[in-house]
């Protein structure tokens, strides 16, 4: 068989799948992101919380999920979700083992690391946003929440684009080991295909570059949001 | 499911993944020194002001960071296996090995993520130094030792025990390559057993212990290195008065 019937999107070829394959790795690394948003938050306004228990649980969230390798995370909220279900089921009167969906887990395992390096991210934004802009915010009257919204997020979302951009590139990377759990994603697309025409060079190879392209157009979209909200600046500097 | 503290169970947990520590060191300390001696040779392309040599660094700094380090070990073990060329060429004792195959696709791997940490460093040794350097009538490889090396050495470490980090979480990667180390050896215990949070929690804490260990000793080496920037002790400067 070519390459060309082998990754094409004829009866035959892979080509259909393989894109498949990457809409489910863009997905699961954008729900991940999205899921890492909010723990991320909240564990840097833990780490700069006066209260010296917020400070220690944000430290050690950070510490474990980003020191203990990612496949051990994979497999503790794929095979820890999947225990917890089980016996959830048996108290229902339901037998056997029941698993998580696989894309939950590895949304939420892939969501739960990014959320320790998006902390670090927004910790040092929000160092890098102005004291006196929240103290003017405070002495017009605006109360914590119009604050957070007017003026904080605006201000830490634009310095943490670039670190962002770090977190998503890393992420999409982490979400091929989700692969392990059997969610048909581009890495494991790849590897049935592998398997199944035992053209294992030509399927890694086509799943490397399909990364790549990731990589680079993800490169190209943080550019564009970095020059986007960066627009007020440029002016001044010029 | 006890719900209690197992103590024999956690011991008997600790004690099979500390059997395989040595397997986990053995392929992070392999890994970590080919990526250094890789990482330096693609640095000195980038500096080297040859077109095409720092063209072909740029390439692979691109291609090995752009891409999940799963389909670099995956093209090497299952990939080039593929070939009847590799498979009777002298290379295949090693390729056929899956531990050869980790240690190659993790050094190759992290040699990308270091060459840019050596190169930010080669470039943050100040133009003053080397200048005074060349008006003392130093070059080359004498300039390079007493001058550029230690200079860039202090100022890449910070970064690059980030990345030694990475690598000792890179490695349960070769579980998957069928290498018994302590990921693997993890996963097979709790789909033994079922239970996953203690199991968890006890390779955790070794992964936790050895990255510790690993940033103090670079710790370490940077506060060896950087006597000249701290203040003078006490006693010295009462003396010196």
């Amino acid at each position: 068989m070519t390459w060309l019937t082998l990754f094409g999107f004829g009866e035959k070829g892979w080509g259909g799948l393989l894109v498949i394959g990457l809409l489910v790795t863009v997905a699961v690394t954008g729900c991940a992101l999205l899921i890492g948003a909010v723990f991320g938050a909240l564990a840097a306004w833990a780490k700069l919380s006066p209260k010296i228990w917020a400070r220690v649980a944000g430290d050690l969230y950070t510490t474990v999920f980003r020191g203990v390798p990612e496949l051990l995370i994979i497999f503790l909220f794929y095979f820890g979700g999947s225990s917890a279900l089980s016996s959830l089921g048996h108290l229902f009167g339901r037998e056997g083992f029941i698993g998580v969906p696989t894309f939950l887990a590895g949304a939420l395992a892939v969501g739960v690391i990014s959320g320790a390096y998006q902390a670090e991210v927004f910790r040092a934004a929000f160092r890098a946003v102005n004291r006196g802009e929240i103290e003017a915010a405070r002495a017009v009257g605006m109360p914590l929440l119009l604050r957070f919204r007017r003026i904080i997020v605006p201000q830490v979302l634009r310095f943490a684009i670039p670190g962002l951009g770090n977190v998503w590139q890393l992420s999409l990377k982490d979400s091929a080991l989700v692969s392990v759990t059997g969610l048909a994603e581009l890495m494991r697309t790849a590897q049935m295909g592998a398997g199944s025409t035992r053209e294992y060079f030509g399927f890694y190879i086509a799943a490397a570059a399909l990364y790549l392209v990731l990589t680079a157009l993800s490169n190209r979209v943080v550019d564009l949001a970095e020059a986007r909200v960066g627009r007020s600046f440029r002016r001044r500097l010029a | 499911m006890t719900g209690m503290l197992d103590l024999p169970f956690l011991l008997d947990v600790m004690g099979r993944l500390l059997a395989v520590l040595p397997m986990t060191l053995a392929l992070f300390i392999l890994s970590i020194s080919l990526g250094a001696v890789l990482a330096l040779t693609l640095t000195w392309m980038r500096v080297s002001g040859i077109g095409i040599l720092d063209r072909v660094a740029r390439a692979y700094v691109f291609v090995f960071r752009g891409s999940p380090l799963l389909v670099q070990m995956f093209l090497i073990y299952y990939g080039l296996g593929q070939f009847p060329a590799v498979r009777h060429s002298v290379a295949w004792p090693v390729l056929r090995e899956p531990f050869a195959c980790a240690v190659i696709s993790l050094g190759l791997c992290t040699a990308a993520y270091s060459a840019e940490i050596f190169r930010g460093a080669l470039l943050a040794v100040g133009d003053r130094e080397v200048e005074a350097a060349r008006a003392c009538g130093m070059s080359g490889f004498l300039l390079f030792r007493r001058i550029i090396f230690p200079i860039a050495l202090r100022a890449a470490l910070p970064a690059y025990s980030t990345e030694m980090i990475l690598m000792v979480k890179s490695t349960s990667l070769a579980s998957i390559l069928t290498v018994s180390e302590m990921t693997g050896v993890a996963q097979k215990l709790i789909a033994q057993t079922y239970r996953t949070m203690e199991i968890f929690l006890c390779a955790a804490l070794i992964y936790l212990a050895i990255n510790f260990v690993v940033a103090r000793l670079v710790g370490l080496l940077e506060y060896r290195l950087s006597r000249h920037s701290r203040r003078a002790p006490v006693l010295a400067q009462v003396l010196h008065e």
